[in-house]
């Protein structure tokens, strides 16, 4: 029947075009992990940059990286989770609520490199905090917002309206309720929503370059409101604009983001998964 | 307030120090939620105020110049924006269609042992930093693009293609959702019709799945259009319209690469300073303006008798 041969050609190209989109992934992947472990070593993360940084480790990037991580979380967590308990539990459908999702969505939708013009517009030039690890984590913490906000107000929501009218039954009060019932049963699932905006702001270049990062200090950052280098920066850096750079410790550096980035995604999805697993409802 | 809340917590008695800072954690909370309006306001406010000063110290019509060459104070805009869409149209052109059909592939045609490994692999790419893809771009996609006979391996088609792989796992998943969305007994009736499975896909998820769909792709684009470190490492960043029949095998420069590459070294206070803030501005309107399109149609889904 032609109909059939139709199908059988159909399905034929569309798995082809899947895996056309899949096997570059594999490569992209594949390529960063061989050759980034040829310049990959214990020294490689430890030591400072030497010889205008074509010598020696990342290990300023990497501290750097972490403490704009910590920051971000920081920043975004008391943040994130009350607007999402506020979506969850006091929203009432309507024009406010309404415009708050569409901020929501909006905030998501900013590009980062705007997100970095409002940082030293606010952070480092109108407050005057510098370019320092406060604004880089403060200009990471607001993009990391609305990753946040919906993976927690989804856990919130997902608790049982029973487990809210046994213990307003009960004689607790709506906020005793959300901070005896509700929260402890949505952690998981508010945690995953914690580590994946972190995992994004980790690998972020675009929102530090002007609120935080440095090209190259020749010491780690000895407080908050220092200078930084940081890892995706630093990528960045020896990348494009540091001549007669070897390729190794390239593709080392893009190893070691991309292996904290990865593991950052696979502790949330653990998370998840196990909660899931656990969950008693 | 509701009474019976008021009823619930004039019967209850809880503990002292909970009951006195219980407005105050709830006004908290209530801060907390509105902060996404404050912020986005915030945001918009700060590059309105930042940019102003361009728009009063250069005529408007100077905007419309060809040339960007900020050192002799010409900010001719066109060459970025045409950067920028030219980049943007490639990255779409290549992410809407391998995206559509893989989550075709996915939803409705895969086995679904195939779907377990696959679909990781989608969420993987999408947890790549921008800047190691840009990377990848950089040491080995632009020499094989080279090899195809451009001048150079830096163009407008290489960003776009970098680009195309970061927009696929946003169009992907939720094209996605909006295909699984579609009610079994939609399928079940078609098939039972007599319509094979890919007239079934073509003729009625498809279809049914469009709303989803268009979302996905708005949704797709936004990310493109402001995407930066990528594409600031791959396209090449002459400020220069291309032109002709090999205008996506030109470098190109788009006005996030603009804004990341000069405000480093600019003069703060400077013009330069202020048209790049403008930029910004800019950027952020198109962004709104495609997300809030895009949130709308999801909304009209959502309360519409589709999907389910």
């Amino acid at each position: 029947m032609r109909r059939q041969q139709r199908q059988r050609l159909a399905f034929l190209l569309v798995s082809g075009v899947a895996w056309a989109v899949t096997i570059p992934i594999m490569l992209v992947i594949g390529l960063i992990a061989t050759r980034g472990l040829e310049g990959m070593s214990w020294a490689f993360l430890t030591e400072m940059p030497r010889e205008g940084m074509v010598e020696g480790g990342i290990l300023p990037a990497l501290v750097g990286t972490v403490w704009l991580t910590i920051g971000t979380a920081i920043v975004a967590m008391p943040l994130a989770i009350g607007a999402a308990v506020y979506l969850a539990e006091y929203a009432r459908p309507g024009p406010l609520t309404s415009a708050i999702r569409l901020a929501i969505v909006n905030l998501a939708g900013i590009p980062s490199i705007v997100y970095g013009l409002f940082g030293l517009g606010l952070f480092v030039l109108y407050l005057q905090l510098g370019t320092s690890i406060v604004a880089g984590a403060l200009t990471l913490g607001l993009m990391t917002l609305p990753v946040v906000i919906s993976t927690a107000e989804e856990a919130i929501r997902a608790v049982p309206q029973e487990f809210r009218l046994t213990s307003l039954s009960l004689g607790a009060s709506r906020w005793q309720t959300i901070r005896h019932q509700v929260l402890p049963h949505a952690l998981p699932g508010i945690l995953t929503g914690v580590i994946l905006g972190l995992s994004r702001a980790a690998g972020e270049t675009a929102p530090i370059l002007f609120t935080a990062a440095a090209y190259y200090l020749p010491s780690l950052p000895s407080s908050p409101a220092d200078p930084t280098m940081a890892l995706p920066y630093h990528l960045y850096v020896i990348a494009t604009q540091v001549p007669n750079m070897p390729l190794a410790p390239q593709f080392a550096t893009a190893l070691t983001l991309m292996l904290i980035v990865l593991s950052l995604t696979v502790a949330a999805s653990v998370v998840r998964s196990s909660y899931r697993r656990r969950r008693e409802w | 307030m509701d009474a019976s809340r008021a009823a619930l917590s004039r019967t209850t008695r809880p503990t002292r120090s909970g009951n006195r800072m219980e407005p105050w954690i709830e006004r908290a909370v209530r801060l907390a939620g509105l902060s996404a309006i404050f912020i986005v306001a915030l945001i918009f406010i700060f590059l309105i105020r930042l940019s102003l000063p361009a728009l009063t110290r250069i005529p408007l019509s100077a905007f419309g110049d060809l040339r960007w060459y900020p050192i002799e104070e010409r900010f001719g805009l066109v060459s970025l924006v045409v950067g920028s869409l030219l980049v943007t149209a490639v990255a779409v052109g290549i992410a809407v269609p391998l995206g559509l059909v893989t989550a075709i592939y996915l939803g409705e045609i895969a086995p679904p042992w195939l779907g377990d490994i696959l679909k990781p692999l989608i969420e993987i790419l999408a947890g790549i930093p921008s800047i190691v893809l840009g990377f990848v771009g950089w040491v080995a996609l632009a020499p094989l693009v080279q090899r195809l006979g451009a001048p150079t391996g830096l163009t407008a088609f290489t960003g776009g293609l970098i680009l195309a792989y970061m927009a696929l796992p946003t169009i992907i998943s939720i094209a996605e959702d909006a295909i699984d969305a579609v009610p079994k007994s939609y399928r079940d009736g078609s098939l039972a019709l007599g319509a094979t499975r890919w007239q079934t896909i073509y003729r009625v998820v498809l279809p049914a799945a469009r709303s989803g769909i268009v979302t996905a792709v708005m949704l797709g684009i936004g990310r493109a259009v402001g995407e930066t470190m990528a594409v600031m490492m791959v396209t090449g960043n002459a400020a220069h319209v291309p032109r002709g029949t090999s205008m996506l095998f030109q470098p190109v420069r788009t006005m996030t690469a603009t804004i990341a590459a000069e405000m480093g070294e600019v003069a703060r206070g400077g013009t330069h300073y202020h048209v790049l803030f403008l930029i910004g501005a800019l950027l952020f309107l198109i962004t709104f303006a495609i997300n809030s399109v895009a949130a709308r149609l999801v909304g009209r889904r959502r309360t519409g008798e589709g999907g389910g």
